[in-house]
């Protein structure tokens, strides 16, 4: 009775948060004294046994050019035809944009339990029980499955991926999935950027900067340490920065280890959006400035002055 | 065409958030309750316009819960839904309750179905996904834009570090997120006319419930931000680097 692991890729590349799900699930598979094996959907490139450094034993390998495009109900399908094969009774997915599509309807299709967004490994002494994140970040809920099989999708950056030693072995699964009733007809995919959705570490700006032509102040802080750049709802109505940057609640709530914020007061709308992070830094001219309650480190001052000497003083460390 | 849009009751953004009976229950007493922003602001608002180009359109509401959310649904009403279903049940449990929308979506032949992307108290995500795959439909997630052109749809979904593009043939599930609509408030009209309109109310039909809330936690609280001065930035970063080692 393995613990399944669905390892999303895009474009024959496994996603990041796709190492996290492994290593979590073997990490769960670990709790439960049982075996851990993922499922790779569509043509992948690189070395699938490599994941064995992540604990898991076996990969399922579902070539067919029908997954390189996404329909949350093939996949389903497919996925669900693998659990049955190996009797999987723990299936893992990432809270990613595709976990989202799949593991609901993987729960109908396996009459199995979900929780969405879990933030930590499941406590199995007494039943089964996940944390997950509810109000927005600000509280968590402890949620029973109380289904033979169970399903978890674990929250990106949720669980650090250490690497180990260990080669998976590779088993080719065929299967006769029906025409797909969603056509991908594009995919438009933003070149060189760390995906925010994916960052570990994030610089993010502001009303208090003023206007888009400061915004070298972040970027080239951006640059220096590899974070992708995010930014409020006031910025991004403004259209100082693309939409697709806006996190808050309304706009792309993330969890990254690291959020600078400049010159953003930390309204509660904003806050639910990054309140996960693991360490937050805010830099405000404001001492009022809300953002501080809920900073780790901060600097109450100019921006214009702090982060070129932040940039200077970064470069140093990292030997640029 | 008909259109079915989901609708939650949720806390005000800006809710205090606490528990009560042992952490086993969120405390209610004192809270604003609002539409869920998503469901709102995008989900319903979308097929509203939707609506508005197609004048034969009918968009009905479906909400899962007591009479207590007979406001919120009135206040989708007033936006512009034509009529509401509310199942009796206090279920929070995520199949519980897309097995009632099916149930209602059975009966009526929807076009299109949408929800929110997620509700802000929960966070679950997961109720468009259960509905499609019990209605066998295509379901397309954390949707940008929908577009109509006779029986199908081009929808665009955020995917990591860009977006994607589908064509889907009706009948879909969507769950919509910001940029399928811009935010509107209810003039007098609708708040007027919504009084008149159909609020349908029936028991839950007999479904199990896969998961149940043990306890609630609220996180540790903050250590306290720890000021640098203005004039010292480079031991912010000797912080970060050292301390927090986060580079």
């Amino acid at each position: 009775m393995p613990v399944l692991i669905f390892l999303d890729q895009s474009e024959g590349h496994l996603k990041k948060n796709s190492y996290e799900a492994a290593a979590y699930g073997a990490k769960v598979a670990e709790l439960m004294s049982t075996k851990a094996e993922g499922v790779v959907l569509g043509p992948a490139s690189g070395d699938l046994s490599t994941l064995g450094k992540y604990g898991l034993q076996k990969i399922h390998h579902v070539k067919s050019d029908v997954f390189s495009n996404f329909d949350a109900q093939t996949y389903t399908s497919v996925i669900a035809d693998v659990a049955k094969g190996i009797n999987a009774d723990v299936i893992i997915f990432s809270n990613n944009m595709d976990g989202r599509a799949i593991a609901p309807r993987l729960s109908v299709k396996l009459k199995a339990g979900l929780v969405s967004g879990a933030v930590s490994l499941p406590d199995v002494t007494n039943g089964f029980v996940v944390k997950k994140n509810v109000f927005s970040g600000k509280a968590f809920a402890n949620v029973s499955i109380n289904t033979p099989i169970k399903i978890i999708s674990l929250n990106p950056n949720a669980f650090k991926p250490v690497e180990g030693e260990g080669t998976a072995e590779i088993v080719e699964f065929t299967s006769s999935v029906g025409d797909s009733k969603v056509k991908v007809t594009a995919i438009n995919k933003l070149d060189g950027e760390v995906p925010l959705a994916e960052a570990e570490l994030v610089v993010s700006g502001g009303r208090g900067l003023k206007g888009p032509d400061n915004w070298h102040l972040l970027t080239d802080f951006a640059k220096v340490i590899g974070a992708a750049t995010a930014c409020s709802r006031a910025v991004a109505d403004a259209d100082w920065r693309p939409h697709h940057e806006h996190v808050g609640q309304t706009g792309l709530a993330i969890a990254p280890n690291l959020y600078f914020a400049v010159g953003i007061s930390g309204a509660i709308q904003h806050l639910a959006g990054v309140n996960r992070s693991k360490v937050i830094v805010v830099i405000n001219k404001d001492p009022e400035a809300p953002f501080f309650k809920a900073a780790d480190y901060g600097i109450v001052g100019d921006a214009f002055e702090v982060m070129p000497k932040i940039i200077e003083a970064t470069k140093k460390i990292k030997g640029m | 065409m008909k259109l079915l849009v989901c609708i939650s009751k949720t806390p005000d953004t800006t809710a205090k958030i606490a528990f009560t009976d042992n952490n086993t229950k969120f405390a209610e007493a004192g809270v604003q309750f609002i539409l869920n922003p998503y469901d709102e602001w995008y989900a319903l608002v979308r097929a509203i316009e939707l609506k508005e180009a197609d004048t034969t359109a009918i968009i009905h509401l479906i909400n899962i819960g007591g009479t207590e959310n007979d406001p919120v649904i009135r206040k989708a009403l007033a936006l512009g839904g034509d009529e509401a279903f509310r199942v009796n049940s206090s279920s929070h449990d995520s199949f519980f309750i897309a097995s009632q929308i099916a149930a209602i979506a059975k009966q009526n032949n929807y076009d299109i179905i949408f929800t929110g992307k997620e509700t802000i108290d929960y966070n679950g995500s997961s109720i468009g996904g259960m509905v499609a795959e019990l209605l066998d439909m295509p379901y397309v997630s954390l949707a940008t834009k929908f577009e109509l052109s006779g029986g199908s749809a081009t929808i665009t979904r955020e995917i990591e570090g860009g977006e994607e593009v589908n064509e889907v043939a009706l009948p879909v599930v969507v769950s919509c997120q910001k940029g399928m609509a811009q935010q509107r408030i209810p003039n007098m009209k609708g708040i007027m006319g919504a009084r008149m309109k159909p609020l349908k109310v029936s028991e839950a039909v007999t479904a199990d419930e896969l998961t149940s809330i043990t306890s609630f936690e609220l996180p540790p609280p903050k250590a306290g931000v720890k000021l640098v001065p203005a004039d010292q930035p480079e031991e912010l970063v000797r912080l970060l680097h050292e301390e927090a080692k986060l580079f």
